[in-house]
């Protein structure tokens, strides 16, 4: 179970729209990426998916109960925020305790496994953290938690490549596990894009792609090769993410490769190649 | 076994690819168990979809087989079925685009010949 259903959300600060009328249906047992360029609207849908903040209109259900004022089922739902909200005087082991209490399934034997799996000392005080141990931190309560839905914030903000993939293969652990539906925000999405199942893709507020990863890398290809030629290969395809190198140009098409195009590839001296998730990405969300 | 998450094929094929490949190396004999989809999505970092979307291909063409409640297994007659399939492979496209590359680089069928002979035993 675990289902979520987001209907119609939209968010207004002020005057400004930061969500734009998102209907997502998302299922459970699955990773889940949110990505986005700053301001396209991540921790917003995030925060509205915890009721942390109210919808200007829309609204979130989990299971086709509303999560609007509703602890029974926000106990269900862990959210790593970007920001901390644990006293910066309190120790590390004395905040897992508290998390207990709000999360009466959390696992404190996993949380200090975890913790020593990654350094973090656990008798230090949350302002004495770094900038990376404060993630690690706020991801092992997250992981620990037993919530049936996690929502990670950029969960790998400022850690270095070790722990980032420790991380993302402690996830995956988690998730095989439990069967947690996950969401994580992140910037870094070329490390991701294996871990993730599908993708949702945030520019201006609004969802621009729903898709599942294996798919959008199946339905997207590269051409690489003399800029005319390539420009010829174009005329009857719709390219993006044009970049020149000298005489020589690369393009990413937005479609599956078929036989004919390969033909036509080949007689133009031109060769194709995989598309990354990130180029991908910011194909799509440029301008 | 070898994911590489740069590489050009997609990855559920990559991890079809590296378990035929363990068989092949007898790394995995038959009638042996492979790693769970969970180990193989641990250890190379890759969602379990994608590894159980791998591993379901294998099943499907016969190459392993589940046993409820276990885990996967190698079938009988497995690795024969591999070596079969990857000959194909190899003749119908590995050694077609070498055909291909040697013709762009200007190398004779007759220095390709003598290039084959010259590595043997490597």
């Amino acid at each position: 179970m675990n289902r979520i259903e987001i209907k119609n959300l939209t968010k207004y600060y002020g005057k400004t729209l930061a969500l734009d009328d998102v209907s997502l249906a998302l299922e459970a047992g699955k990773i889940y990426g949110v990505l986005g360029r700053n301001g396209a609207g991540k921790t917003t849908l995030l925060n509205l998916l915890t009721d942390k903040i109210s919808p200007s209109s829309g609204a979130v259900h989990v299971d086709g109960k509303p999560v609007a004022g509703n602890d029974e089922v926000l106990g269900k739902i862990y959210y790593m925020m970007e920001k901390n909200l644990f006293p910066p005087a309190m120790r590390v082991q004395e905040c897992f305790r508290w998390t207990q209490v709000f999360y009466p399934g959390f696992e404190m034997p996993y949380a200090l496994e975890l913790a020593r799996k990654f350094g973090l000392n656990t008798r230090k005080k949350v302002k004495e953290l770094s900038t990376g141990y404060l993630s690690i931190f706020k991801a092992i309560c997250a992981l620990s938690s037993n919530a049936s839905i996690l929502l990670f914030d950029e969960p790998v903000l400022g850690l270095d490549a070790n722990h980032r993939h420790l991380l993302y293969r402690e996830l995956l652990e988690r998730f095989s596990q439990t069967g947690s539906t996950m969401l994580i925000s992140t910037h870094l999405i070329e490390e991701v894009s294996s871990v993730l199942e599908e993708t949702i893709v945030l520019k201006a507020g609004k969802v621009i792609l729903f898709q599942n990863v294996e798919e959008l890398l199946a339905s997207a290809y590269m051409v690489y090769g003399e800029a005319t030629n390539v420009d010829r290969f174009l005329d009857s395809r719709k390219g993006m993410g044009e970049e020149s190198m000298g005489k020589f140009k690369s393009a990413i098409v937005l479609q599956r490769l078929a036989e004919k195009d390969i033909q036509e590839l080949s007689e133009l001296d031109l060769e194709s190649g995989k598309v990354e998730l990130q180029k991908l990405f910011i194909a799509l969300t440029n301008g | 076994m070898h994911i590489d998450v740069k590489s050009e094929q997609p990855l559920f094929l990559q991890v079809a690819r590296a378990i035929e490949d363990d068989i092949l190396k007898r790394s995995f004999e038959e009638e042996e168990q492979v790693m769970s989809t969970t180990e193989i999505s641990v250890r190379f970092q890759i969602n379990p979809a994608t590894a159980a979307k791998g591993v379901n291909l294998l099943v499907q063409e016969g190459i392993l087989y589940k046993k409820r409640g276990v885990g996967m297994f190698v079938s009988p007659g497995a690795r024969e079925k591999v070596l079969e399939k990857r000959r194909e492979e190899f003749s119908q496209g590995f050694f077609r685009k070498m055909l291909q590359e040697a013709k762009k680089l200007g190398i004779s069928k007759q220095e390709l010949v003598k290039m084959i002979e010259g590595s043997d035993g490597q």
